[in-house]
Order: C-alpha cells, then structure tokens, then sequence
C-alpha cells in the first residue's frame, strides 16, 4: 500500500518533470542580467527544452500543456498576450511531427534540426509581432535573439539530455 | 462478449487522432483569440498580467538577490583594478562639481527670490519610493522591468519612474507586491518631451529598439545631435524637467534619441509621484488616442 503511493508519487513526479523544467527555465529567463546589450537579445530557453520534450517524450507534454506554458512566457515576458503560445505550439507541433527523424541521431544533425525549425519560429514571431503591433519591427533583435538561443542549445541540451538518463529512463 | 473490446477500439483508436488534432487546432485558434482580446481590451489583459506577476513575484524577488549578489562582486573586483585611476579622476571631478555646486546655490536663492516677488503657484511636493528591479523581460516583442514593490508600498499606476542616469518609464500594472514598468523604449511608450536648449515640442516614441524617435516635431525646427531632451510636463502625466536623453542621429528616416536610462544597470529604480492625476485615470487607460497601453 505503502509502496505504491510513493511508485504513484514518483510517476507523477516524473509526468510533470517536461512542464516544470520548462516553467523554470521561463521564469529564469526573466531574471535581470547586467549585461550590456543583454535584454535585447535574451535567449528563449523554452523553446530549447520544448524541442528537447517534443523529440523525445512527447507524451509527457500535451499540447495543452505547450499552450499554458506560451500564455505563461507572453505574460510574464509582457509580450503580447497569446503570441508565445501560439508560436510555442507551431514550433512543438513541428518538431513532433519530425521526431522520428531526429531522435537518436548524432548531436550535430539533433542541434541542427532545432537551428532550422526555431529559425522559422523566429520569423513566425516577428511576423505576428509585427502585425500585431501593426508596424515593421526591427529585426535584428530578432536575429541576434535567434542567435544566442540556437548558440546555447548545446549547452541546455546536453543538460536535459543528462536528466532524462538519469530520471526518466522508463517513462 | 468477445466482441465488444474491438468494437470499442475500432471506434475509439481514431477518434483519438481526431480529439488530439481537434485539440490541437482549437488551442491555435484559442492563442489567435487570445493576441486578439489583447489587441481590444488592453486593460483585461494588464490586469490579467498583473495577476500572474503577482503571483510570481515572491519567486522572482528570491532569485534574482544571487544575481544582484554576483554583479556587484564582478563589480567590485573590477573596481579594486582601477581604484587610482579613478580615485585622481573623482577628485578632479569634484573640484568642478563645487564650482557648480556655488553656481546651484546662487541661482536656487535667486530663483527663490524672484519666485516670491511673482507669486509662482509652487510645485506640488514628491514623494519617493525606492524598489528592486525583479524581472526585466528582455525580448525584441516589449521593453518592461518587474519590481518587488505593489500598492501597498505605495505604487499607483501611471507614476514616474527614475533610475541613476534619468527618466526610466511609468507603471502600467500594480499588483500587491510587484509593478510593472514599461520602459522609454518600448513600443507603446509616448512620452511628451522638450528640447532644453531650443525649447522645440516633441513626443517621444519608443520602437523596442534601444534608440526611440522624435514624432511630432516642427520641420522647421533645427534638431541637431547632442542636444538635451527633457520631459515637457505637457498632459500633466509628468513633472517638467526629468532628464530623458540626447538626440544621437537625425536622419530622414527620423530623429533618434540615446536615453540616458542604461537597462543593463537598472538595479534599484524611484517612483515619483508627482501628484499629477495626469492621463492615466483607470477608465481613460485604454484610450489609444492618448497613446496608453
């Protein structure tokens, strides 16, 4: 009886692992670093472990899910509301869709999956933002954001890579 | 009996496809219906907004001390490297700085002088509060901070905020305990302004980039860069005389100004209440004419 309270426990635990670390790494987005420069091209660390979920257990995050954790992004980021979640969910979408393709190849063709498809999701935002702002936004912003997402994926990858080896070996 | 599973299965296996793809549909449909309610009603999704920062508040108070703590040491050590360098510059500086600090003090007892031989009708008095900057959303989409104070420290919405270097915003959302300030340079900040050397009107746009534009301006009007920009006081949304920033470029594509607020330095941040009702009275906040968020 005992036993399986804790098993259930750890099941759930292991379910919501997708939704908290992404949850956690939108909140540690919105810390402020004083660095120079720094707001304008702040990485969308989201979108890395979206990927990471959406390749490997998508099961463990539904779409319903991906919607509230883009509606949490516009609302904390002060985007309008709406737009991450709507880009989130393209983006997850996409990736799922390909995850056959990506999953268990070499790290360079898994980065470079994620490179391409948030490249689009780059433009989809800017177009939205755009048009939601009825004006041409400037896009280098947007270009470098892209940049420093995609230069840190290794790194954040790598990370969720490690923990689904050690904590999420038969979920 | 036997049947029964299968039947079951057969319909239920691809009304699952369908429920998953008519979820997924529906949730983009609800995010499209979402950037359009914000797009109407701005002051449901501020106040919405307010709620979830609220919420999160305590959260991001807690984490962002680390940061706080591990800048200054950086900054410290940085210091310790330059300490006689900048001890003979300080010194230099404040040898000027008495000169103008005599040159204060003559114009402030003149200025009081002729002030009462005009009856001027005196400025209303300004009450500060000092907060931390908790979140600063950085993104080409908004320019917004979070601080770690709410109304109950006395934070209303449409007040003045000022950072070391100048003006840094106003409040557009109060929560209990954490506020929102949108920055000079976001794109729906409007900020009345003034040349200070020629006295020349403008409005100053933010376009989230670092650099906001002049609207507004005379074409005759002769704008040339290095030139102060001061808040005008015009609308009665802020005080006259608040140090925004200097024209850098004029172009034809328009006149861009360098704030003199440095978004990478905000740490501690003043909200001035100026005791100005201004323009932000609650039910004229969704006015765009006015240009509020």
């Amino acid at each position: 009886m005992r036993s399986e309270f804790f098993l259930r426990l750890d099941r759930w635990a292991r379910n919501l692992t997708p939704f908290g670390l992404t949850l956690t790494l939108i909140v540690l987005g919105m810390l402020p670093v004083r660095i120079p420069d720094y707001a304008s091209v702040a990485p969308v660390l989201a979108a890395i472990s979206l990927y990471h979920w959406a390749v490997y257990r998508p099961h463990l995050l539904p779409f319903a899910a991906v919607f509230l954790l883009g509606v949490a992004q516009d609302m904390l980021s002060g985007a309008p509301v709406g737009l991450f979640a709507l880009v989130f969910l393209t983006f997850y979408g996409a990736v799922v869709l390909q995850r056959r393709f990506l999953a268990g190849k070499s790290f360079l063709v898994y980065w470079f999956g994620f490179a391409i498809i948030w490249f689009l999701a780059t433009l989809e935002l800017w177009v939205l933002a755009s048009a939601f702002h009825v004006t041409l936004l400037d896009m280098k912003a947007f270009l470098f954001q892209y940049l420093v997402t995609a230069g840190l994926f290794p790194f954040v990858a790598w990370i969720f890579l490690r923990w689904q080896q050690a904590f999420l070996q038969q979920a | 009996m036997e049947e029964r599973p299968s039947t079951f299965l057969r319909i239920a296996a691809p009304l699952r496809g369908f429920v998953q793809r008519f979820t997924y549909l529906g949730l983009i449909l609800a995010a499209f219906g979402l950037m359009l309610v914000g797009k109407v009603d701005t002051v449901l999704v501020d106040r919405a907004r307010t709620h979830v920062t609220d919420a999160v508040a305590p959260i991001l108070d807690a984490m962002s001390k680390p940061v706080t703590t591990f800048t200054r040491a950086v900054d410290n050590v940085r210091d310790l490297a330059g300490i006689r360098a900048e001890n003979a510059r300080l010194r230099e500086e404040n040898a000027r700085l008495r000169d103008w600090q005599m040159a204060a003090r003559q114009l402030d007892a003149e200025n009081q002088a002729f002030q009462k031989l005009l009856n001027v009708v005196p400025e209303s008095a300004v009450s500060h509060h000092t907060a931390r900057v908790i979140a600063d959303s950085g993104s080409g989409f908004s320019h917004s901070i979070v601080l770690n104070a709410g109304k109950s420290q006395g934070i209303r919405d449409g007040q003045a905020v000022l950072g070391n270097d100048g003006f840094v915003g106003r409040i557009v959302g109060v929560g209990s305990r954490a506020s929102r300030v949108l920055l000079i340079t976001d794109i729906n900040s409007r900020i009345p302004v003034v040349i200070e050397s020629t006295r020349v009107r403008a409005v100053m746009a933010g376009n989230n980039s670092g650099r906001p534009r002049l609207l507004h301006t005379l074409p005759s009007a002769r704008i040339t860069p290095g030139q102060r920009i001061v808040t005008s006081g015009h609308g009665g949304a802020f005080p006259a005389g608040l140090p925004v920033g200097i024209v850098a470029a004029v172009t034809d594509g328009g006149i861009e100004v360098q704030p003199y607020m440095r978004r990478e330095r905000l740490e501690f941040v003043r909200t001035a209440d100026f005791g100005l009702g201004g323009i932000l009275e609650s039910e004229d906040r969704a006015d765009p004419a006015i240009g509020g968020k």
